[in-house]
Protein backbone atom coordinates (compact mmCIF):
# COMPACT_ATOMS: atom_id res chain seq x y z
CA UNK A 1 0.00 0.00 0.00
CA UNK A 2 2.97 2.29 0.68
CA UNK A 3 3.97 4.82 2.62
CA UNK A 4 1.50 4.65 5.46
CA UNK A 5 2.97 7.18 8.20
CA UNK A 6 1.53 10.63 9.15
CA UNK A 7 0.59 12.65 6.65
CA UNK A 8 -2.36 16.28 6.51
CA UNK A 9 -5.48 15.31 4.94
CA UNK A 10 -4.86 16.08 0.86
CA UNK A 11 -6.08 19.00 -0.36
CA UNK A 12 -9.13 18.65 -2.95
CA UNK A 13 -7.66 17.32 -6.16
CA UNK A 14 -9.00 16.76 -9.61
CA UNK A 15 -9.16 13.18 -8.74
CA UNK A 16 -11.70 13.67 -6.00
CA UNK A 17 -15.53 13.45 -6.52
CA UNK A 18 -16.85 16.49 -5.48
CA UNK A 19 -20.68 17.80 -5.26
CA UNK A 20 -21.99 21.12 -4.60
CA UNK A 21 -21.70 25.01 -5.11
CA UNK A 22 -18.25 26.37 -5.59
CA UNK A 23 -18.32 28.71 -3.67
CA UNK A 24 -19.75 26.88 -0.26
CA UNK A 25 -17.91 25.91 2.53
CA UNK A 26 -16.10 22.34 1.71
CA UNK A 27 -16.72 19.51 3.54
CA UNK A 28 -14.11 15.90 2.88
CA UNK A 29 -15.42 12.90 4.26
CA UNK A 30 -14.29 9.48 4.87
CA UNK A 31 -16.99 7.19 4.50
CA UNK A 32 -18.25 4.28 3.28
CA UNK A 33 -21.42 2.85 1.99
CA UNK A 34 -22.44 -0.13 4.66
CA UNK A 35 -21.79 2.28 7.50
CA UNK A 36 -24.84 3.17 9.02
CA UNK A 37 -22.92 6.45 10.72
CA UNK A 38 -22.32 7.61 7.31
CA UNK A 39 -26.29 6.70 6.13
CA UNK A 40 -27.23 9.08 8.74
CA UNK A 41 -24.71 11.97 7.78
CA UNK A 42 -26.23 11.20 3.88
CA UNK A 43 -29.15 12.32 4.80
CA UNK A 44 -28.69 14.92 7.01
CA UNK A 45 -26.69 16.94 4.22
CA UNK A 46 -29.45 16.27 2.07
CA UNK A 47 -29.88 20.22 0.43
CA UNK A 48 -27.08 21.60 2.62
CA UNK A 49 -25.21 24.43 0.87
CA UNK A 50 -21.91 22.73 1.29
CA UNK A 51 -18.66 21.51 -1.33
CA UNK A 52 -18.47 17.66 -0.15
CA UNK A 53 -15.93 15.31 -1.14
CA UNK A 54 -16.51 12.00 -0.73
CA UNK A 55 -13.68 9.45 0.01
CA UNK A 56 -13.54 5.86 0.53
CA UNK A 57 -12.61 4.25 3.83
CA UNK A 58 -14.03 0.62 3.98
CA UNK A 59 -12.76 -1.64 6.92
CA UNK A 60 -13.52 -5.29 5.88
CA UNK A 61 -13.96 -6.45 9.26
CA UNK A 62 -16.74 -4.06 10.43
CA UNK A 63 -18.41 -4.34 7.11
CA UNK A 64 -17.94 -7.32 4.48
CA UNK A 65 -19.88 -5.46 2.06
CA UNK A 66 -18.01 -1.83 1.85
CA UNK A 67 -14.84 -2.33 -0.43
CA UNK A 68 -17.39 -4.33 -2.74
CA UNK A 69 -19.61 -1.09 -2.54
CA UNK A 70 -16.66 1.32 -2.84
CA UNK A 71 -15.66 -0.27 -5.84
CA UNK A 72 -18.88 -0.24 -7.54
CA UNK A 73 -19.15 3.56 -6.86
CA UNK A 74 -15.38 3.89 -8.75
CA UNK A 75 -17.08 1.95 -11.72
CA UNK A 76 -20.00 4.11 -11.77
CA UNK A 77 -17.60 7.22 -11.58
CA UNK A 78 -16.03 5.83 -14.83
CA UNK A 79 -19.18 6.11 -16.35
CA UNK A 80 -19.82 9.25 -14.75
CA UNK A 81 -22.35 8.31 -12.39
CA UNK A 82 -20.38 8.19 -8.97
CA UNK A 83 -22.54 10.43 -6.98
CA UNK A 84 -25.77 8.81 -9.19
CA UNK A 85 -24.35 5.38 -7.16
CA UNK A 86 -23.40 7.09 -4.03
CA UNK A 87 -26.78 7.89 -3.20
CA UNK A 88 -28.40 4.85 -4.45
CA UNK A 89 -25.96 2.91 -2.07
CA UNK A 90 -27.15 4.92 1.12
CA UNK A 91 -30.85 4.51 -0.01
CA UNK A 92 -30.78 1.03 0.82
CA UNK A 93 -27.75 -0.42 2.85
CA UNK A 94 -29.94 -3.62 3.81
CA UNK A 95 -29.46 -4.59 0.00
CA UNK A 96 -25.63 -4.57 -1.25
CA UNK A 97 -24.88 -8.02 -2.57
CA UNK A 98 -24.02 -8.50 -6.44
CA UNK A 99 -27.75 -8.35 -7.45
CA UNK A 100 -28.37 -5.80 -5.79
CA UNK A 101 -25.02 -3.88 -7.53
CA UNK A 102 -26.25 -4.99 -11.07
CA UNK A 103 -29.73 -3.45 -10.26
CA UNK A 104 -28.30 -0.22 -9.05
CA UNK A 105 -25.87 -0.40 -11.85
CA UNK A 106 -29.16 -0.31 -14.52
CA UNK A 107 -31.10 2.22 -12.25
CA UNK A 108 -28.68 4.41 -12.61
CA UNK A 109 -28.14 4.19 -16.43
CA UNK A 110 -24.88 2.44 -16.80
CA UNK A 111 -23.81 -0.12 -19.51
CA UNK A 112 -23.30 -3.34 -17.17
CA UNK A 113 -20.75 -5.15 -18.70
CA UNK A 114 -18.39 -1.77 -18.27
CA UNK A 115 -19.14 -2.04 -15.09
CA UNK A 116 -18.67 -5.90 -13.89
CA UNK A 117 -15.48 -5.70 -15.49
CA UNK A 118 -14.54 -1.95 -14.32
CA UNK A 119 -15.73 -2.67 -10.93
CA UNK A 120 -13.28 -5.86 -10.01
CA UNK A 121 -10.12 -3.83 -12.11
CA UNK A 122 -6.84 -3.10 -10.66
CA UNK A 123 -7.43 0.54 -11.19
CA UNK A 124 -10.59 0.57 -9.40
CA UNK A 125 -9.19 -1.23 -6.35
CA UNK A 126 -6.33 1.31 -6.69
CA UNK A 127 -8.09 3.88 -6.39
CA UNK A 128 -10.45 3.20 -3.90
CA UNK A 129 -7.12 2.34 -1.66
CA UNK A 130 -5.41 5.57 -2.50
CA UNK A 131 -8.56 6.89 -0.79
CA UNK A 132 -8.19 4.47 2.63
CA UNK A 133 -4.41 5.31 2.51
CA UNK A 134 -5.08 9.08 2.68
CA UNK A 135 -7.34 8.74 5.14
CA UNK A 136 -4.92 6.31 7.87
CA UNK A 137 -2.15 8.80 7.08
CA UNK A 138 -4.11 11.57 8.30
CA UNK A 139 -5.24 9.28 11.51
CA UNK A 140 -9.06 8.71 10.55
CA UNK A 141 -9.89 5.58 12.25
CA UNK A 142 -13.66 5.60 12.45
CA UNK A 143 -16.32 6.60 9.82
CA UNK A 144 -17.79 8.63 9.49
CA UNK A 145 -14.69 11.12 9.72
CA UNK A 146 -15.25 14.77 8.20
CA UNK A 147 -12.55 17.44 7.80
CA UNK A 148 -13.88 20.80 7.45
CA UNK A 149 -13.34 24.77 8.88
CA UNK A 150 -9.75 23.52 9.53
CA UNK A 151 -11.10 20.69 11.81
CA UNK A 152 -11.56 16.93 12.13
CA UNK A 153 -14.58 15.58 12.96
CA UNK A 154 -15.36 11.96 13.75
CA UNK A 155 -18.87 10.59 14.10
CA UNK A 156 -21.91 11.45 12.91
CA UNK A 157 -21.96 15.62 12.75
CA UNK A 158 -25.29 17.17 14.21
CA UNK A 159 -27.52 19.66 12.69
CA UNK A 160 -26.17 22.43 14.24
CA UNK A 161 -23.04 21.93 13.49
CA UNK A 162 -23.89 21.14 9.95
CA UNK A 163 -25.46 24.96 10.31
CA UNK A 164 -22.31 26.47 11.50
CA UNK A 165 -20.11 24.30 8.80
CA UNK A 166 -23.03 25.68 6.18
CA UNK A 167 -22.29 29.42 7.04
CA UNK A 168 -18.39 28.52 7.04
CA UNK A 169 -17.83 28.66 10.18
CA UNK B 1 9.19 11.15 25.01
CA UNK B 2 7.53 11.09 21.60
CA UNK B 3 5.06 13.91 20.34
CA UNK B 4 1.53 13.19 21.93
CA UNK B 5 2.34 11.33 24.97
CA UNK B 6 2.39 12.30 28.68
CA UNK B 7 4.46 11.40 31.15
CA UNK B 8 4.46 7.84 32.68
CA UNK B 9 4.16 5.78 29.56
CA UNK B 10 7.28 3.78 29.16
CA UNK B 11 9.84 5.59 26.99
CA UNK B 12 12.14 4.85 23.98
CA UNK B 13 15.11 2.85 25.39
CA UNK B 14 14.45 1.45 28.12
CA UNK B 15 13.86 -2.54 28.44
CA UNK B 16 10.82 -4.00 28.71
CA UNK B 17 10.05 -4.97 32.47
CA UNK B 18 9.68 -8.37 33.52
CA UNK B 19 5.81 -9.20 32.54
CA UNK B 20 3.41 -12.03 32.69
CA UNK B 21 -0.21 -11.48 30.42
CA UNK B 22 -2.53 -14.26 29.86
CA UNK B 23 -3.30 -15.67 25.84
CA UNK B 24 -6.52 -16.61 25.51
CA UNK B 25 -5.82 -20.65 25.44
CA UNK B 26 -5.02 -19.56 29.25
CA UNK B 27 -1.21 -20.03 28.55
CA UNK B 28 1.28 -16.85 29.36
CA UNK B 29 2.83 -14.49 27.30
CA UNK B 30 6.09 -13.10 29.01
CA UNK B 31 9.24 -10.87 28.32
CA UNK B 32 10.76 -13.73 26.89
CA UNK B 33 7.99 -13.95 23.84
CA UNK B 34 9.04 -10.72 22.88
CA UNK B 35 12.47 -11.83 21.57
CA UNK B 36 12.95 -12.19 17.84
CA UNK B 37 10.21 -9.96 16.87
CA UNK B 38 9.09 -6.35 17.00
CA UNK B 39 5.77 -6.45 18.84
CA UNK B 40 3.20 -3.46 19.12
CA UNK B 41 1.29 -4.13 22.24
CA UNK B 42 -2.18 -1.44 21.94
CA UNK B 43 -3.38 -1.04 25.48
CA UNK B 44 -7.41 -0.22 25.16
CA UNK B 45 -9.59 0.35 28.20
CA UNK B 46 -12.53 -1.82 27.43
CA UNK B 47 -13.44 -4.99 25.63
CA UNK B 48 -16.66 -3.97 23.61
CA UNK B 49 -16.58 -0.25 24.10
CA UNK B 50 -17.36 1.56 20.55
CA UNK B 51 -14.03 3.29 20.51
CA UNK B 52 -12.08 0.25 20.75
CA UNK B 53 -13.90 -1.40 18.25
CA UNK B 54 -13.11 1.49 15.73
CA UNK B 55 -9.53 0.41 16.55
CA UNK B 56 -8.72 -3.22 16.14
CA UNK B 57 -10.58 -2.78 12.88
CA UNK B 58 -8.80 -0.40 11.15
CA UNK B 59 -5.54 -2.55 12.41
CA UNK B 60 -6.96 -5.33 11.25
CA UNK B 61 -7.44 -4.10 8.14
CA UNK B 62 -3.86 -3.08 7.86
CA UNK B 63 -2.59 -6.10 9.39
CA UNK B 64 -1.16 -6.88 5.86
CA UNK B 65 0.95 -3.63 5.96
CA UNK B 66 2.10 -4.36 9.82
CA UNK B 67 3.43 -7.65 8.84
CA UNK B 68 5.10 -6.55 5.97
CA UNK B 69 7.08 -4.28 8.50
CA UNK B 70 8.16 -7.57 10.42
CA UNK B 71 5.29 -6.16 13.53
CA UNK B 72 3.34 -8.17 15.23
CA UNK B 73 0.05 -6.70 17.13
CA UNK B 74 -1.41 -7.89 20.17
CA UNK B 75 -4.48 -5.80 22.58
CA UNK B 76 -3.72 -5.69 25.85
CA UNK B 77 -6.45 -4.67 28.56
CA UNK B 78 -8.01 -5.61 31.81
CA UNK B 79 -10.87 -7.28 31.14
CA UNK B 80 -10.69 -11.71 31.59
CA UNK B 81 -9.29 -13.83 28.60
CA UNK B 82 -12.77 -15.21 28.06
CA UNK B 83 -14.49 -11.70 27.67
CA UNK B 84 -11.71 -10.87 25.42
CA UNK B 85 -11.94 -13.54 23.49
CA UNK B 86 -15.79 -12.86 23.07
CA UNK B 87 -14.69 -8.96 21.84
CA UNK B 88 -12.38 -10.25 18.95
CA UNK B 89 -14.94 -12.76 17.69
CA UNK B 90 -17.71 -10.56 17.63
CA UNK B 91 -15.44 -8.04 15.52
CA UNK B 92 -13.85 -10.29 13.53
CA UNK B 93 -10.40 -9.68 13.66
CA UNK B 94 -7.80 -12.02 14.13
CA UNK B 95 -5.32 -10.25 16.45
CA UNK B 96 -4.38 -11.42 19.72
CA UNK B 97 -5.45 -10.14 23.01
CA UNK B 98 -3.47 -10.59 26.29
CA UNK B 99 -5.09 -10.35 29.51
CA UNK B 100 -4.32 -7.79 32.52
CA UNK B 101 -6.49 -9.52 34.61
CA UNK B 102 -4.90 -10.72 37.42
CA UNK B 103 -3.00 -9.33 39.46
CA UNK B 104 -5.12 -6.30 37.77
CA UNK B 105 -3.54 -4.20 35.58
CA UNK B 106 -0.03 -4.85 37.00
CA UNK B 107 1.32 -5.14 33.81
CA UNK B 108 -0.73 -1.73 32.38
CA UNK B 109 1.32 -0.11 35.56
CA UNK B 110 4.38 -1.37 34.51
CA UNK B 111 4.19 0.14 31.26
CA UNK B 112 3.01 3.46 32.54
CA UNK B 113 -0.58 2.27 30.41
CA UNK B 114 -2.59 2.60 33.58
CA UNK B 115 -5.63 4.73 34.28
CA UNK B 116 -6.40 5.62 37.48
CA UNK B 117 -10.19 4.51 36.98
CA UNK B 118 -9.14 0.96 36.92
CA UNK B 119 -8.38 0.08 33.40
CA UNK B 120 -5.84 0.36 30.89
CA UNK B 121 -5.08 3.55 29.77
CA UNK B 122 -5.23 3.90 25.47
CA UNK B 123 -1.56 3.54 24.63
CA UNK B 124 1.15 2.00 22.23
CA UNK B 125 4.10 0.90 22.71
CA UNK B 126 6.93 -0.91 20.05
CA UNK B 127 9.35 -3.20 21.23
CA UNK B 128 12.41 -4.47 19.02
CA UNK B 129 13.53 -8.28 18.62
CA UNK B 130 16.26 -7.36 21.40
CA UNK B 131 13.55 -6.39 24.38
CA UNK B 132 13.64 -2.86 24.35
CA UNK B 133 11.27 -0.62 23.96
CA UNK B 134 11.28 1.64 20.46
CA UNK B 135 8.80 4.39 20.31
CA UNK B 136 5.66 4.56 22.78
CA UNK B 137 2.02 6.80 22.65
CA UNK B 138 -0.29 7.43 25.41
CA UNK B 139 -3.31 8.85 24.38
CA UNK B 140 -4.51 12.21 25.36
CA UNK B 141 -7.62 10.02 26.78
CA UNK B 142 -9.65 6.66 26.87
CA UNK B 143 -11.79 8.46 24.16
CA UNK B 144 -8.82 9.37 21.59
CA UNK B 145 -8.61 6.66 18.75
CA UNK B 146 -4.57 6.35 18.17
CA UNK B 147 -4.55 6.61 14.23
CA UNK B 148 -3.13 3.61 12.52
CA UNK B 149 -0.38 6.48 11.00
CA UNK B 150 1.25 6.74 14.54
CA UNK B 151 2.09 2.83 14.49
CA UNK B 152 3.63 3.44 10.82
CA UNK B 153 5.68 6.44 12.19
CA UNK B 154 6.80 4.12 15.29
CA UNK B 155 8.17 1.39 13.26
CA UNK B 156 9.54 3.66 10.97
Amino acid sequence: MGELGSAPVPALSARDHVRGPDQAPLMIQYGDFECPFCAVLHTRLAGRPLRCVFRHFPVRSSHPRAWAAACAAEAAALQDRFWAMHDALYADQARLEDPHLWLRAEQVGLDLERFEADRRSDAVVARVRHDFQSGVRAGVVTTPTVFAGGRCYRGVLDDATLDSLSRGG
Amino acid sequence: MTDGSQAGIIAPGTAAPEFRLRREDGSEFTRNDLEGQTTVLVFYPFAFSPVCTDQFNLYEELLGEFTARGATLYGVSCDASESQAAFRQKLGVSIEQLSDFEPKGEVSRAFGAYHPDGMSQRALVIIGPDGVVTWSYLAPSPGDLPGANLIFDGLG
